[in-house]
């Protein structure tokens, strides 16, 4: 069970909005990045992020570049889940490489600072603080299968090859 | 049951019944990473253990997003890509040689391939009928070392293309017109293919304009049928051996189907700050533009040096807008120079840029100031993309930004033409 604060956004939060292109620069240097997570959607996302927490955004998360370090300086800041009503495609497969969950279900039921609960196996998300439960779409079973392995690069180092 | 292209290639390359929805492990043909993308892919690579490439011969590292690089971090980085090239032996394509996606498809992509790339513009092969995709350095990184990758096999959105385009109108504005349609997430997670009595009289530069953008629309893949012009693209590039016929079934299965009458089309602009935030360019005239920027694996290529070069002959920019121009690739460069272009550009008060993803990504040349309004070719309109938050950027045709240029507002290139 995962628990922690929703930090919401709207949609379309592009890649640009989480890693911008401008700091290409820092890309070498993942723990500075990571202190720019968001900046361009929320300026004090990452001061604000506490560990658990979790980004919640609307539809088409994650649009744009095919730069794995969006949802690696998510996950470098604590954040256990995004949720969102829709992803974009790269971010998707990105951030299940990674081992980071991306969960899709009906966002509009949760805002800035509510509580939740997610249940990864149970395949629903708990809103504490108003007191809603929303499932969510269950993850294709090769994508399980690398989450379960804790991402693409320890799948890989396990098995050697795709075994699906 | 009859198959998109789509399905086509990754049965081919999977060596099983590929259909939409079902999941393939398939080889890869090329797997290449950017400066930008490149260094977290390669220490992922070597994270894993494997100690050789799949097939460094179809390994690429490009050096094109910092090219030359503006700063001492991304030159750390091109120091270790170089570095990475010379231990495994793969191939290096190095400052100045140009654009990832446009030497994609001037030097190595064939009809049939599949193509992974750590850049999510790598759809731009799709105009070569390749299953050609952008993936996370993790995805490359596995590519790199095992030679395969594993699919979605997507389902088929067709755009049947029909008429022809009038003067002033060019497959940019087709793509930002099925954008602006569909949705910035209209195809997600599907592939687009293009086809209908039209798409013979596109060229490859106007295939790889609009391919280049089916990311844009969300989508996996943009592909076009491999046919006559491609046969004579390949052909001119000395490579027709690699040629084979590649056209979809009669009876293929398509999720949806979309008809684009391209006599009915005009100039389009893509407003701040989503790319399917569309208007007419007619519509747009009060809006006085800072920059404009010509370039980019979008709109980088000799066709549109040319069309921007027939525009600007003679001409001087607007002296409140800064004119960029890029060409995608050391050759086109090259071309542009022996055909007289890169005077004219010259002339006309344009600055010229280095073959590559220049200020594109916001990272160095050209970046925007508080307020700025920028014209742009490029394929990405979002918020911060130019290096600045508050600023805007309008994506267009060569033909609209070139036109743009001269008046200094956004303009109809019919106006001028």
């Amino acid at each position: 069970m995962l628990t922690g604060k929703a930090h919401k956004f709207g949609d379309d939060i592009t890649t640009d909005h989480i890693a911008p292109g401008r700091l290409a620069h820092l890309r070498s240097n993942l723990p500075e990045l990571a202190k720019h997570c968001l900046e361009d959607a929320d300026p004090n996302f990452s001061v604000n992020v506490q560990t658990g927490d979790f980004v919640v955004g609307g539809k088409n998360f994650g649009l744009g570049s095919s730069r794995e370090h969006a949802p690696l300086i998510i996950k470098m800041n604590g954040v256990s889940a995004v949720l969102a009503k829709s992803f974009a495609r790269i971010f998707y497969r990105n951030a299940v490489n990674l081992g980071l969950p991306v969960l899709i279900c009906n966002t509009d039921q949760i805002n800035n600072g509510d509580v939740l609960e997610v249940d990864l196996a149970g395949g629903y998300v708990d809103n504490k603080t108003t007191g809603t439960r929303m499932t969510f779409v269950p993850l294709p079973s090769v994508m399980l299968a690398l989450l379960n392995e804790g991402g693409l690069n320890p799948y890989i180092k396990k098995y050697g090859d795709f075994k699906f | 049951m009859g198959k998109t292209l789509a399905e086509k290639i990754l049965s081919q390359a999977s060596g099983s019944d590929a259909m939409a929805g079902s999941i393939v492990v398939s080889k890869v043909d090329l797997a290449f990473v950017q400066d930008t993308t490149g260094p977290l892919a390669l220490r992922e690579f070597e994270k894993l253990d494997f100690g050789k490439l799949a097939c460094p011969e179809r390994t690429v590292l490009f050096i094109d997003h910092a090219a030359p690089s503006p700063s001492r971090a991304l030159s750390v980085d091109h120091v270790f890509i170089r570095s990475f090239a010379k231990k495994y032996g793969c191939v290096l394509s190095d400052v100045g040689d140009g654009v990832c996606h446009q030497i994609v498809a001037e030097r190595f992509a064939c009809p049939g391939w599949v193509i992974v790339g750590a850049d999510s513009h790598t759809v731009t092969a799709g105009a070569l009928c390749c299953f050609s995709t952008g993936m996370g350095s993790s995805d490359i990184a596995a590519a790199f070392a095992l030679g395969k990758t594993w699919f979605r096999v997507p389902e088929t959105v067709y755009v049947e293309l029909s008429g022809c385009l009038q003067k002033g109108v060019s497959a940019k504005d087709i793509i930002l017109h099925l954008i602006g349609h569909i949705g910035a997430d209209g195809a997600t997670y599907q592939a687009l293919e293009f086809g209908g009595e039209a798409v013979r009289r596109l060229s490859m530069a106007d295939r790889l304009n609009i391919s280049n953008m089916a990311i844009e629309a969300g989508a996996k893949v943009g592909l076009f049928p491999s046919d006559a012009v491609t046969h004579e693209y390949l052909k001119s590039r000395g490579r027709e051996e690699c040629w084979q016929e590649i056209r979809a079934d009669d009876n293929a299965v398509y999720q949806k189907k979309i008809n684009i009458d391209l006599n009915k089309l005009q100039p389009i602009v893509s407003r701040p700050h989503t790319v399917d935030n569309i208007a007419l360019a007619k519509d747009l005239k009060d809006i006085k533009i800072d920059q404009v920027f010509i370039g980019t694996c979008t709109n980088g290529r000799i066709e549109d040096m040319s069309v921007a070069a027939t525009i600007l002959n003679g001409k001087r920019r607007h002296p409140d807008t800064r004119l960029l121009i890029c060409p995608a690739s050391r050759e086109i460069f090259t071309e542009a120079i022996e055909k007289g272009y890169m005077k004219t550009f010259i002339e006309a008060g344009a600055l010229i840029l280095p073959p590559g993803c220049a200020g594109c990504l916001g990272l160095h040349q050209g970046a925007l100031g508080d307020g700025e309004k920028c014209l742009s070719t490029a394929n990405r309109n979002f918020q911060g993309r130019m290096g600045n938050v508050e600023s805007d950027i309008y994506l267009a045709s060569v033909e609209t930004a070139a036109a743009s240029a001269i008046t200094g507002y956004i303009t109809d290139p019919r106006e001028v033409l």
